[in-house]
């Protein structure tokens, strides 16, 4: 059957399979954590991060050491240096992360096009995950494994953090700890997210899953195993459909991502504009 | 302990320089209610703050059984049910879920309930009304319902000391009613409750002391000696001392804003 040649037949190559893999893990480890990113209130937080790594990701290339390194150095950096700009001038918020983070990506800019031969600035931009290396591959399984390790274990933490700071506070949770250990997550999935799709969209697998399960779901646990199905399905289906068009890996799973959030919007059984029209023509009709 | 739960010397606490509260003094014997008075803007949440350590006093030191703050919340022995919650409405968690969270102080690191803290949530719903409405987010409840959720929280928590800032407001009298006589069987069971209110009538029916703030603490002590009139009159800038104090409430919304503090 034609479908289960399209499923089967890419898996032939041996980049196709690892490709597949990688970004399913990517989906999933992006997908839980996005739960946060948006309860929270830091997509821009996101963006911020996921822009601001490219300097430590160039330079990591020319010391030769891991990229999350780098990446996580200038990650967190960027977020201090936001928080720091913040505390000490008048500028607001949104202001100080724009400008922060493009400061830090327009360096890394600099820095890649001198030492453009060692490094495909197309590929730090928008992903290539049917390139990747095995090495990139083990770092990705370590990032993902630490990311999930860790929100298994302070989920419930991270939830009361994420909701009601002040009473996490009250009964004597570290909640300055919390807070960096969401933001070092933050930092090191941006780069598991590069390989797949590249800085540029890596902010959408750090929300697109979590806003879309946001609307199908009034649980935080339900919430969290919608955006990884979603998530994995985007990134493995993507993935598939990339190869056989022939087009940007990190463009398709995005798309079917946003799709999905769409769907979501339109059909969503509680939250969804469908619905809404319905109860409110209904009101309507009682009243008249 | 020596019958003293509440310490406070000498505290004062300013914003941005601006003081908010003048060097207040204050002890409170454990297993009493306590009321805390004074007008808006007179530094009611602010000690409540300073209490938790949330804002941090220029000078003065706040004990609470004999141990500084930071202790105590470690053992989640003191509940704060703050003026407004500063939480997320639409958050996906739901009734049950936020009581659950006054547990979470007892349970492991990965906060996970055992028998015992599903029954006193239960029970905790249950003294508040709200364990019909368990299920619903947190959000789709009323705004006097929200407050008895919480409320239930702290109940779930289960402390020694429980600090409650203005938590009548809002609601009606019945739940009010309900809230009170939930106050007079913890404090059976030996807790120390510091709770503001302009709810004056009420505070003689349920509370044995008393404080009195305007920037600062003016009188404190028990309610039979410290409620006068002629105090109240301080407290109030000379506003209260007109009125038949038994019958009238003495609402935010009944105040004229030129009485409030800037
Ligand atoms: N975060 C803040 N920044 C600056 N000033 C503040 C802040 N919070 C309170 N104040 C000021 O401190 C003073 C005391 O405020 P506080 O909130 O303690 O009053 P309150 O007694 O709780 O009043 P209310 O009855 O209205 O709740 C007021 O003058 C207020 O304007
Ligand atoms: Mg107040």
């Amino acid at each position: 059957m034609d479908l289960v040649q399209w499923f089967v037949a890419p898996l032939q190559h041996e980049f196709m399979l690892k490709a597949i893999l990688v970004s399913a893990l990517v989906g999933i480890v992006c997908s839980a954590l996005s739960c946060y990113t948006i309860l929270k209130g830091w997509a821009l937080m996101g963006d911020a991060v996921s822009h601001a790594v490219m300097p430590g990701v160039v330079i990591a290339y020319v010391l030769n050491i891991p990229l999350a390194v780098g990446a996580f150095v200038f990650g967190v950096g960027s977020v201090m240096a936001i928080g720091f700009i913040k505390a000490k001038t008048r500028v607001k918020e949104d202001t100080v992360i724009g400008l922060v983070f493009t400061g830090f990506f327009a360096l890394g800019l600099v820095l890649v096009s001198k030492v453009r031969s060692s490094i495909d600035l197309t590929h730090i931009l928008f992903g290539n995950v049917l390139g990747i290396s095995d090495a990139d591959i083990v770092q990705t399984v370590i990032i993902s494994g630490i990311t999930l390790v860790t929100l298994a274990i302070l989920r419930k933490d991270l939830i009361l953090f994420c909701f009601d700071s002040t009473h996490a506070r009250s009964i004597g949770l570290n909640i300055t700890f919390l807070y960096y250990v969401l933001l070092s997550l933050l930092s090191l999935t941006a780069v598991a997210g590069l390989q797949t799709v590249g800085i540029i969209l890596v902010v959408a697998m750090l929300v697109t899953p979590g806003a879309t399960a946001f609307l199908l779901s009034d649980r935080f646990d339900q919430m969290m195993l919608i955006a990884m199905v979603t998530g994995v399905f985007s990134s493995v289906i993507g993935t598939y459909i990339s190869y056989h068009i022939d087009g940007s890996t990190g463009g398709c799973i995005v798309v079917l991502q946003t799709l999905l959030f769409v769907m979501a919007m339109i059909f969503a059984p509680k939250h969804g504009l469908l619905v809404r029209a319905r109860t409110s023509q209904a009101l309507n009709k009682t009243v008249v | 302990m020596d019958g003293i739960s509440i310490q406070i010397e000498n505290v004062t606490v300013a914003y941005h320089g601006k003081v908010a509260l003048h060097s207040a003094s204050l002890n409170l014997k454990a297993g009493t209610i306590c009321g805390l008075v004074g007008m808006n803007g007179a530094g009611k949440s602010t000690l409540f703050k300073a209490m938790m350590g949330f804002v941090k006093p220029v000078s003065g030191s706040i004990l609470i059984n004999g141990l500084p703050i930071r202790r105590v919340q470690k053992s989640s022995l003191v509940a704060y049910v703050p003026q407004s919650e500063d939480v997320d409405w639409n958050f996906p968690v739901s009734v049950y879920d936020v009581v659950m969270m006054g547990r979470y102080g007892y349970m492991n690191l990965l906060r996970m309930p055992r028998s015992l803290d599903r029954r006193i949530v239960r029970e905790s719903l249950e003294r508040v009304d709200l364990w019909q409405l368990r299920d619903r987010q947190i959000g789709e409840l009323s705004g006097g319902q929200k407050k008895r959720a919480f409320f239930a929280r702290a109940l779930a928590q289960q402390g020694t000391v429980l600090l409650l800032d203005e938590p009548f407001a809002g609601v009606d009298i019945k739940t009010e009613k309900l809230m009170i006589d939930l106050l007079i069987e913890l404090r059976q069971a030996g807790q120390t409750i510091l709770i503001s209110t302009h709810d004056l009538a009420s505070i003689t029916t349920f509370c044995d002391q008393v404080v009195l703030i305007n920037r600062s603490i003016l009188a404190y002590g028990d309610t039979s000696e410290v409620f006068t009139e002629e105090n109240l009159s301080r407290t109030f800038g000379g506003f209260v001392g007109e009125l038949p104090l038994a019958k009238r409430r003495l609402t935010q919304g009944s105040m004229s804003p030129d009485q409030e503090q800037p």
